[in-house]
């Protein structure tokens, strides 16, 4: 149990860290995002399991749902941006700086 | 609703006809059309009026108060419109409406070429509309509308002439220094609703007895108190001042001049300037009770009577000095209010307005003749080519210094025994002062004749070949104004003496100068004429006389030598005392100066630039700062939101 | 019979329908050029609405006549009730008066093109300040104060001169900022009432605020939360400079309608709102009141003698006159407890309340005539004038008459308001007369030496010579207030005979 709760801990550190460090690609971004939201699944089942309540495995299907709704949002976003700036560099897109 | 109502109705509204008349008409309507309707109106105004008066004098008509409509009403004070009438009121209206209408006979000559033939008609019946208001008002607030309504008039007949900056710039100063007094008279007011609750005449001066019983006190300051009732009277006298050109408030009636010269005979000489001593006369109830007042008025009067008349010497402008002169002859009047004699201040008032219209009309007929120039070096010997003229303007200026005879010696001698017989603290210098006046008004009335009518001629050459006597319309009213000028003193003095103007005037026994004069010095006005050839006043006249005819007659170098050896007098009589001088060069750029101030430092710099657009610019200066946090990179945002999110589980959980 | 017409609605909602009617319409070329005059045909028809609400209006009396009541929002007890006094008929017919005057001026003054929506917004706003004049549920009165200056916003910022976003949102800021205090008022008076036990409509009835019974501490801050919101509205020294930008910039019309009525509703929001609910506030502050508006008289007429830009001129001399409006009422504030304190407080508020119709005629007049120039000349500098009498003389006979009614000549409207506020105010102390009355004298050298550059002298250039005399449109609209300042100057009585009821009711509100 406690083995699993660090291993989802650290990848959500993973994931988090991924989002700060990276400065250079998009897609990156998106890819921590997914390990973000695989963290929150890892919990959810563990949890799951240790209360006896399915309700916690029954939500991990919509989260992923969702993460694959918004990769896909975020995807043709990443398109978009790189039609348009002929780059997909995060430093790049800070024009809601103020 | 008697006749005399019907009378006092058709006396205010023909000239007002008159004036609509021909104002909304006006170049639809031709020349002879709209000076036909208005003098027919004044004509019939003049009727009514005149008729009012023989009323009066037969005894056939008593004093009435009527009021006409009621113009405002807020709680319980009630402002009507209305008239009353009694003897002062009559003999008013009589005066002004026979001067408007020689005037208004006289314009068709003068104003004949003019492109504004029409609207000057126009001006002039509305002028007489507002000054009967005036005259015939039975409260404050109409003798305010006619009192501000001629000031009024007189604004637009000074500037009638508008593409003459002159002209424009006169017209302005004489509306502003008349609304200095109107401020003052405005005060004195609302000073007679504080203490009245009643703008109403009657009602006013029923109450003064209980007034004056009381005495109250108007604080000015924590420590300076005044007695209401002076307060009330030197606030009206204020705006007698402006009003009646007293000094310091006189210097825009020598440059009123710039006017047409029927304007300036019929407003600056016989009307609008006589409306501040009608004033004090019908508010003779009112100054009896404040000897300050009356004093003030005795000063006032005595310098504006000396001084205007040593400056009328150095004019060289014709109708300028006829200007100064009306201020001398206004003085005058207001010393006799001084001294009580309100009957004198009349009886002058009404003389006044006869020679000066003459002396104006006459002047204007000269000035057409030389082809509009004012200067009386540039006439001479005008006798010779217009008699009627001359000699007509001989009388005005014999009325005038007060020859034993005319009519300007029963009333200006009755002032200057009034005078005497005054127990005020000033009033031995003002008499003093008065009677030394006597002998200027000769010097520069005998100056004006003998430069203008006689000695050489000095005029253009061809100026002098078309010299001749004016038309008809112009002459006529040269000696219908004449004949007054002469006689009407004579006719009047007695019943003048013997309490004229009945209960419209109060005085009190102890200052009664005007009954003192009767029992002492009177015995009829033939008596009076005889003694006039071994009196003082006389002696004063026969001086003046000698000094004009030495300096401009037998010596004519004289003058310019005296001018020479006295520079400075000459140059402080040239610069008018500087009254002009300081009301231009420090007045009017003071206030446009702190209006400046006001605007640049008070509006734009303190409340719109610091405390307005200061509120927005630090508003987006403080922005400016914070816009920093918005970098605009996600790892920041998301940094941000971490630590947020740490620090509020921190907090949850160990506080 | 009168309250089932609902004469008032009419008033408020025929204006503002067929303004957004006319909105909507305006891009059909076609249709628009058709429609040229339906909108003087609504302002006519306006026109008869209020002349039927005089004719039904019962004199000497204080009540709210002619009323209309709907629920509005139940549960909150808000409602929309209309209702008229001595006040608001006046102020509603200056309205409805100077509209259709703008309307006429309109027919030269503005593109082809834009006139129906010009004329549209002009319905528009008409109908909404009706509606502030008329409201007697307070909120209802607080949506109709601010949705005013939606449609005013847009005048300034679509038809304005070259500085009019800038002066637009200044105007909008400066009059939100106020307005927000009000409000708080308003919901603080709504938690007294409720807890006076009343309830329902009552709660936000303006005539049961005005029957609270507040302690001193509560008025006297209730007393600047309100007054600020009036204060810019009408505009008192020192948040007036607003005005001077809204007014340059507006087009003529805007100018016109901002000072003849939008002026006029920070005077009636004092009348209604700050008098009576805080007597005792306005009467512990009347003195600073007072002397903030004698500022406003003697230096705002100094800054007005300096000013080079006519409409500037203009403006700056309507918040010396606006001066005398607040200073009538707080004359009126602090006399009421003296001797003779009501009558004097009568003629105060009297006073104050002519000012503000006076000034309506006179200042909608000026801007008129400033306009007539400036469409001809575009320029608003007075040093590009002079002579105009030459090519104008019936435009300079118009404009003498409305300068001699703006220095407050008797015989014009202008002297009724000025004459009573200077008469009460003499009343409260002789250097506050003296003051006042100093405007007798700086309102003739600012105006008249305005009119001397302008109108007297030469002609100065070619522009001035290519002038031409007023168009008919434009002649009517002059003679129309030409009139209403003539006939109200020799006989006010018929209006202080209508606002009687109404400020007696007010002084005695005072008094208690």
């Amino acid at each position: 149990m406690q083995n699993y709760i660090i291993f989802s801990t650290l990848l959500f550190a993973i994931g988090i860290a991924g989002l700060f460090i990276n400065r250079k690609n998009i897609i990156i971004l998106l890819m921590c995002l997914e390990i973000i939201l695989l963290a929150v699944n890892t919990n959810f089942i563990i949890f799951a399991k240790a209360w006896g309540d399915i309700a916690g495995q029954a939500i991990v299907f919509f989260v992923m749902t969702v993460a694959a709704a918004e990769s896909a949002i975020g995807l043709a976003l990443v398109v978009l941006i790189f039609r348009d700036k002929h780059s997909i560099s995060v430093d790049q897109l800070n024009q809601l700086n103020g | 609703m008697n006749i005399l109502w019907y009378l006092a109705v058709t006396v205010v509204c023909a000239p007002l006809l008159g004036a609509i008349t021909v104002g909304l008409l006006n170049k639809k309507l031709s020349r002879s059309l709209a000076h036909w309707i208005t003098c027919s109106l004044m004509l019939v105004c003049f009727g009514a009026s005149s008729s009012i008066l023989v009323g009066f004098l037969i005894g056939k008509f008593n004093t009435v108060d009527i009021d006409l409509y009621v113009w405002g009403n807020t709680s319980n004070l009630s402002i009507a419109v209305g008239f009353l009438l009694d003897r002062l009121s009559a003999l008013m209206i009589a005066i002004v409406s026979f001067v408007s209408l020689v005037v208004h006979v006289y314009s068709i000559g003068y104003m004949h070429d003019d492109p504004g033939y029409q609207r000057f008609f126009c001006y002039i019946s509305l002028f007489t509309f507002g000054m009967l208001m005036l005259v015939m008002a039975n409260n404050f607030a109409q003798l305010f509308f006619g009192w501000e309504a001629v000031g009024l008039m007189s604004y637009l007949l000074i500037g009638f002439w508008y593409k003459k900056e002159a002209a424009n710039f006169a017209s302005l100063k004489a509306f502003l220094i008349n609304r200095i007094g109107d401020m003052g008279f405005v005060l004195g007011i609302a000073a007679v609703l504080y203490y009245f609750n009643s703008l109403h005449f009657k009602t006013v001066f029923a109450q003064i007895s209980t007034l004056v019983a009381t005495n109250p006190m108007l604080a000015i300051t924590n420590t300076v108190q005044w007695p209401a009732i002076s307060f009330i009277c030197i606030c009206l006298f204020i705006g007698a001042m402006a009003k009646s050109a007293q000094i310091p408030l006189h210097v825009w009636l020598p440059d009123s001049m710039e006017g047409p010269t029927p304007i300036s005979a019929l407003i600056h000489a016989a009307t609008m300037v006589t409306a501040g001593i009608f004033m004090v006369a019908r508010m003779s109830p009112l100054y009896e009770y404040s000897e300050t007042a009356l004093t003030l008025m005795l000063i006032i009067g005595s310098l504006t009577c000396l001084f205007m008349a040593i400056l009328a010497i150095v004019q060289t402008d014709i109708k300028r000095i006829i200007a100064y002169s009306t201020l001398s002859q206004l003085g005058y009047m207001v010393v006799a209010l001084g001294a009580s004699a309100y009957a004198a201040g009349i009886f002058h008032l009404v003389t006044h307005a006869c020679f000066k219209a003459l002396l104006f009309l006459g002047a204007g007929a000269a000035i057409l003749a030389v082809h509009h120039d004012q200067n009386i070096f540039k006439m001479g010997n005008l006798h010779k080519y217009m008699p009627i003229t001359a000699v007509t303007m001989l009388i005005g200026n014999l009325a005038l210094l007060g020859f034993p005879g005319t009519s300007g010696f029963y009333s200006k001698d009755l002032i200057i025994a009034s005078v005497r017989n005054s127990s005020l603290t000033f009033s031995t210098i003002a008499y003093y002062i008065i009677l030394f006046t006597v002998l200027i008004t000769t010097f520069y009335a005998a100056r004006l004749m003998l430069v203008a009518f006689r000695t050489q001629e000095r005029m253009a050459e061809d100026v002098r070949e078309h010299l001749h006597e004016p038309r008809k319309v112009i002459w006529v009213p040269l000696i219908i104004l004449a004949i007054p000028s002469l006689f009407l003193g004579m006719i009047m003095i007695t019943s003048i003496l013997n309490q004229f103007f009945g209960d419209a005037i109060f005085v009190l026994p102890a200052h009664d100068t005007v009954a003192m004069f009767k029992t002492q010095d009177f015995h009829g006005w033939f008596s009076m004429w005889l003694h006039g050839f071994v009196s003082l006043p006389f002696v004063c006249i026969l001086m003046g006389m000698c000094l004009a005819w030495l300096c401009y007659e037998k010596y004519p170098a004289l003058p310019g030598i005296i001018q020479n050896d006295a520079k400075l007098m000459t140059r402080i009589l040239l610069a008018k005392f500087g009254f002009d001088d300081f009301n231009e060069k420090i007045i009017m750029p003071a206030t446009r100066k702190l209006g400046n101030y006001c605007w640049q430092i008070g509006d734009v710099l303190c409340i719109d630039g610091i405390m307005v657009n200061g509120t927005a610019n630090s508003v987006g200066r403080v922005a400016g700062v914070l816009k920093h946090a918005q970098t605009g990179y996600l790892y920041h945002y998301i940094f941000i939101i971490v630590a947020g999110l740490l620090a509020l589980l921190v907090w949850t959980m160990f506080l | 019979m009168t309250a089932q017409l609902n004469i008032l609605s009419l008033i408020i909602w025929t204006p503002v329908l067929a303004g957004l009617m006319f909105l909507l319409l305006a891009r059909h070329v076609t249709l628009s050029n058709k429609l040229r005059y339906a909108p003087l045909l609504i302002s006519l028809l306006s026109v008869a609405y209020i002349t039927f609400a005089f004719y039904n209006f019962t004199l000497n009396t204080a009540q709210m006549q002619l009323q209309e009541h709907i629920m509005w929002m139940p549960t909150l007890g808000i409602e929309y009730a209309l209702g008229v006094d001595g006040f608001a008929i006046l102020l509603t017919a200056l309205t409805i008066f100077m509209t259709l005057l703008v309307i006429l001026a309109a027919f030269t003054h503005v593109k082809r093109e834009q006139f129906l929506t010009y004329c549209a917004s002009f319905l528009i706003m008409q109908g909404l300040m009706c509606g502030v004049f008329l409201a007697t549920d307070a909120i209802l009165f607080y949506v109709f104060f601010e949705a005013m200056m939606i449609p005013m916003f847009l005048i300034i910022g679509i038809w304005g001169a070259e500085n009019r976003i800038y002066a637009t949102f200044k105007f909008m800021l400066y009059t939100l900022f106020g307005s927000l205090f009000f409000l708080i008022a308003l919901l603080y008076l709504h938690k007294v009432a409720t807890s006076n036990g009343l309830i329902g409509t009552e709660s936000f009835a303006i005539a049961s605020f005005q029957n609270l019974t507040l302690d001193l501490a509560t008025q006297k801050w209730l007393f600047w939360a309100i007054l600020i919101a009036f204060a810019v509205k009408i505009p008192m020294w020192p948040v007036h400079t607003w005005l001077p930008d809204a007014h340059t910039e507006a087009p003529t019309g805007g100018s016109m309608i901002l000072a003849a009525i939008t002026l006029k509703i920070g005077g009636y929001g004092m009348l209604r709102f700050l008098l009576p609910i805080v007597p005792a506030g306005c009467a512990f502050f009347a003195n600073t009141i007072i002397i903030l508006s004698l500022v406003a008289i003697a230096y705002i007429s100094l800054i007005t003698l300096v000013q080079q830009d006519l409409k500037k001129l203009v403006a700056y001399s309507s918040i010396a006159h606006m001066g005398f409006v607040t200073l009538g009422l707080f004359v009126a504030c602090k006399v009421i407890t003296v001797n003779n304190g009501p009558q004097i407080a009568v003629t105060g508020i009297d006073g104050a309340v002519l000012q503000m119709l006076a000034h309506g005629f006179i200042s909608g007049a000026m801007f008129l005539c400033v306009g007539i120039l400036y469409v001809r000349m575009h320029t608003r500098a007075i040093n590009q004038y002079g002579g105009v009498v030459n090519t104008m003389p019936l435009y300079a006979s118009f404009l003498m008459l409305f300068a001699l009614a703006n220095v407050g000549m008797p015989g014009t409207i202008g002297f009724v308001g000025e004459f009573f506020v200077i008469l009460a105010t003499f009343k409260a102390g002789f250097w506050y007369a003296l003051i006042a009355s100093s405007s007798l004298v700086l309102g003739v050298a600012y105006t008249l030496w305005m009119y001397k550059r302008v109108v007297f002298g030469e002609v100065v250039n070619h522009a001035v010579t290519a002038l031409s005399d007023l168009s008919i449109n434009e002649k009517i609209a002059c003679a129309l207030l030409a009139a209403a300042v003539i006939l109200f100057g020799v006989w006010p009585n018929p209006l202080l005979n209508v606002m009687r009821g109404s400020s007696q009711q007010l002084a005695m509100q005072l008094s208690k």
